[in-house]
């Protein structure tokens, strides 16, 4: 008897099983997985507010979905382009910038939240002032760090914002600045809502601005579950075309094995940070592709202790190490030598600039004439932690120690616990270290002045402790012209005599990789900034082909 | 009968108040404090830290403060993770359903294919088909489970790309949650992919039920086999053969019956393993259930979560051998008598 009912329920699973696939079949609407893409993602946001971290993974899933910015940056022509400031006005003196803003641009609507009008000046002032004003309301809600407007002394630039009319805001700065409409396109400058926010002061639960977010962008956030899963829906009133995709749905998996597992049985559509590039390669159905990061890594000398207080000992130091093999080693090849500090993708970056060749016969020479033909004793401080732009800085040091020896020179390396190592730099005990630097926006400012300029070496991260009147001139000329191709000429200089004194020896620029479907068309990771999915669709063919037209040009597709 | 079902109640209560009793003292044997193992608040400031005191009474003797805990989880109060700091009665509201679905799923897969097979087996008794069978059986029965589970993912999802690896129904689906069963839930939401949901869902479920179920199908196999060679020996089979009653009248009318009552007894037994067998798999195919929730506060240290969880997940299997022993009684009538009250 039990036998017999055991059967039904199995048989009538069975039944309604192939009955679904039948009805579904004979449908010619687009199911949801094609109106759908799933992402899988490293891990949860910290909070839906980019201003608030410096975390990639919250502005990954945050800014470029949920937000816009006053302006963007574009990189086909590596220039500023209109993004809800449809225009934009600098003064002569660079001190005054009049932002005109679009007047068509829609806030979400949610669940919890229904707009009454249009973005306009009030919402830009809302958002800046809640960073610059220790008394604005928002100030201190959730936590009162905004990490990359303090990196940036983004509240010591900023003498105060205007409102002119409903669509326009004028920004009046304390001197002029040109990497200042960088700092507008970043991740981190995007724009609230101010009817929001009173709306959450009058129900008493101001901290869920950042947790609920509302913005302009093109989807808007429907449910988060944390550690497992973001949904966003398509922001239908989008200012620009909206997106063709409905639903877009962020799977949380930590874990790089069941990425890819998801990733190879079709669960995900596109996996961020993807491990065992073979498979991937090897597969007809998925694309591999990479980009280069925004970021160098770097071995650096305290230019205020000996031997390295000579800048031939530097000089011979650059000369003697094998890049090439120690980007095999450390990266396995997914990283591209640094030949300046800034990457090759930045626009300041510029063809001619020298760089150190490996050649250790030179460097034997330079260590003769400096007069140290015995060779010497030094120490390397290699980081203790894993980066993006240095996977593993110990490996790094061992190879460096190895390269050295053959120029006669002794190597020690020496590692502490990170905050420990960091601390100790910054008093200046070593002779050498590996670290890297990651930027937060593509000027080219925010890679010169943190990592060499003269006033870093006393209270910022420039460890070499190098100061150069010379560099720190050349930079304050380039951040106080407005002209990219007289700045260009600026950096350009500045390389030169990066090469020339060699304060640092730059490594590599790491990359950064995502594989998807080839079902899934249009451009998501891009060189600068977060992930975006706004001309994101799925191909309605089974069997696509590989695609690369669609994607922009710096992309490499790895075949 | 109502001597029988008092018995089982009274088997109940009892078992589940030595249960309640090893569970009261993980509080003292895990490190820490006793109350803030109970409760599993581990940030309580000094006032609420009192009120808990009070409320399990830890300045009264061992036994008081038994019964207060007794109290508390009769309420339905078992703390809070020390993880999440949510309740871990709602917790598992949410994550038991999810197991008891597998399970269910993975009994049914398992009798369905172990039980005919066995009768086979018997029938064919010391031929190849029987040999065959048994062979079978015994292969099945010694893989482990966590290596045919990552094999089955390897080579149906990674490989074959037929059924999903992991979670038990796609993100892309928006189910509300009523009973916790998925596949009732998708029958009751009003979403306008119910039905493409549903054959997701069963997709889902298909890989690691199947895996769940290797392990008690070969049980049953064996079981009904030695279960149906018992009764084709029987006196009444040779009665009904002799009755000129044809092969088949006698398996379906005489056979299977007899054995079925047996097997029935065997199912309470089989399904603790299979729940067992079930919270790996869980780990293995990310499966949303008790069993993955339970080995998490395992590797997390949160003793909260895992005295409660065991209390429950014991509670559950407990019921669900009463119910079996209730169907079994139901079927036969001589289990109903005095000397099987025990």
């Amino acid at each position: 008897m039990m036998n017999n009912k055991a059967l039904f329920n199995f048989l009538l699973l069975i039944i309604s099983f192939i009955s679904l696939i039948s009805c579904s079949e004979g449908d010619t609407r687009l199911t949801l997985d094609e109106r759908s893409i799933i992402y899988c993602s490293e891990g949860s946001p910290e909070s839906f507010n980019p201003q608030l971290t410096s975390s990639g993974t919250t502005s990954d899933a945050t800014s470029k979905l949920l937000y816009n910015s006053l302006v963007i940056f574009d990189e086909t022509n590596n220039q500023l382009n209109s993004s809800i400031a449809k225009s934009w006005h600098v003064t002569k003196d660079g001190r005054k910038i009049t932002f005109y803003l679009r007047q068509d641009v829609e806030f979400h609507q949610t669940q919890y939240f229904t707009p009454s009008r249009k973005l306009n000046a009030d919402d830009i002032i809302f958002t800046f002032n809640r960073i610059l004003e220790t008394d604005h309301p928002y100030h201190f809600v959730s936590g009162g760090h905004y990490p990359f407007f303090h990196s940036v002394k983004f509240s010591e630039l900023v003498e105060k914002i205007e409102k002119i009319n409903d669509f326009t805001v004028r920004f009046e700065l304390k001197r002029n600045n040109s990497s200042f409409l960088a700092n507008l396109t970043t991740d981190y400058a995007i724009i609230l809502s101010a009817e929001y926010g009173q709306q959450l002061i009058n129900q008493g639960t101001p901290h869920h601005l950042d947790i609920m977010p509302i913005g302009t962008g093109p989807f808007k956030l429907k449910d988060y579950r944390v550690g497992s899963l973001i949904r966003y829906y398509r922001h239908d009133q989008y200012w620009q075309e909206k997106t063709k995709i409905e639903q877009l749905v962020f799977d949380i998996s930590p874990r790089e094995t069941t990425r890819l597992t998801k990733l190879l049985a079709k669960e995900c559509d596109v996996s961020s940070y993807p491990i065992a590039h073979e498979i991937i390669t090897q597969r007809d159905d998925l694309t591999l592709e990479s980009i280069t990061a925004l970021n160098v890594s770097y071995l650096g000398f305290n230019t205020q202790k000996k031997p390295f207080n000579n800048k031939l000992v530097r000089q011979a130091i650059s000369m003697a190490l094998n890049k090439k093999a120690i980007i095999e080693t450390v990266y396995q090849g997914k990283a591209s030598t640094a030949k300046s500090i800034i990457p090759e993708t930045s626009w300041a970056y510029n063809d001619e600039t020298p760089e150190q060749i490996y050649n250790p016969k030179k460097a034997k020479l330079l260590l003769n004439i400096a007069g140290y033909a015995n060779g010497f004793d030094m120490d390397i401080w290699a980081m203790p932690v894993q980066r993006a732009y240095n996977p593993n800085a110990l490996t790094m040091a061992k190879l460096i120690q190895t390269d050295l020896k053959k120029i006669g020179v002794n190597v020690k390396i020496i590692s502490y616990e990170w905050s420990t190592f960091l601390r100790q730099l910054s008093q200046g005990k070593h002779q050498s270290f590996l670290l890297g630097w990651s930027a937060d926006h593509p000027d080219p400012d925010n890679f010169f002045t943190p990592i060499l300029a003269c006033s870093e070496s006393k209270v910022g991260n420039n460890r070499t402790f190098w100061c150069n009147k010379k560099y720190d001139t050349l930079l304050a000329k380039a951040l106080s012209t407005n002209n990219v191709d007289e700045r260009k000429q600026y950096y350009k200089e500045a390389m030169a005599l990066i090469y020339q004194e060699a304060p640092l020896l730059p490594i590599a620029h790491s990359k950064r990789f995502q594989s998807r479907d080839n079902k899934v068309i249009g451009p998501i990771i891009s060189n600068f900034g977060g992930l975006s999915f706004h001309n994101v669709y799925k191909q309605n063919h089974l069997k696509a082909l590989k695609q690369s037209s669609n994607i922009l040009p710096r992309i490499e597709v790895i075949e | 009968m109502l001597r029988f079902t008092f018995r089982r109640l009274s088997l109940f209560i009892l078992t589940m108040f030595v249960l309640t009793i090893i569970s009261f003292s993980l509080s003292f044997l895990f490190p820490g404090d006793a109350v803030i193992n109970h409760s599993g608040q581990i940030n309580a400031t000094a006032s609420e830290l009192q009120i808990l005191n009070t409320a399990y009474k830890t300045d009264e003797n061992i036994v008081s403060q038994f019964f207060a805990y007794l109290q508390h989880i009769l309420n339905g109060d078992l703390g809070q993770s020390m993880a999440s700091q949510s309740p871990i009665s709602s917790e598992i509201r949410l994550l038991l359903p999810a197991t008891i679905e597998l399970s269910l799923i993975a009994l049914i897969i398992s009798m369905t294919v172990g039980i005919p097979l066995g009768f086979i087996a018997a029938i064919k008794h010391e031929k190849l088909g029987d040999n065959v069978i048994l062979s079978l059986a015994m292969l099945g029965y010694s893989i482990p489970v966590f290596w045919l589970g990552l094999l089955a993912i390897h080579h149906f999802s990674v490989n074959l790309g037929w059924l999903p690896s992991a979670g038990k129904l796609s993100l892309l689906f928006e189910i509300e949650f009523v009973t916790g069963i998925q596949f009732i839930d998708i029958l009751l939401s009003d979403s306008p992919y119910k039905w493409q949901a549903f054959k997701d869902a069963t997709l889902h479920i298909l890989l690691p039920a199947c895996v769940i179920a290797i392990a008690p199908a070969t049980i049953f196999i064996r079981l009904s086999r030695t279960v149906m060679i018992e009764v084709l020996s029987a006196s009444y089979i040779k009665a009904a053969r002799a009755k000129g009653l044809s092969f088949n009248q006698i398996i379906f009318r005489h056979a299977i019956r007899n054995a079925m009552i047996k097997i029935i007894r065997h199912v309470g037994l089989q399904f603790a393993n299979l729940v067992t067998i079930a919270m790996v798999t869980e780990v293995i195919f990310s499966w949303p259930g008790i069993g993955r929730w339970l080995i998490e506060s395992i590797y997390q240290r949160d003793y909260t979560a895992i005295q409660g969880g065991l209390l429950v997940l014991s509670c559950f299997i407990f019921i669900v051998h009463i119910l079996i022993d209730f169907i079994y009684a139901a079927l036969n009538p001589l289990a109903r008598g005095k000397k099987y009250g025990s």
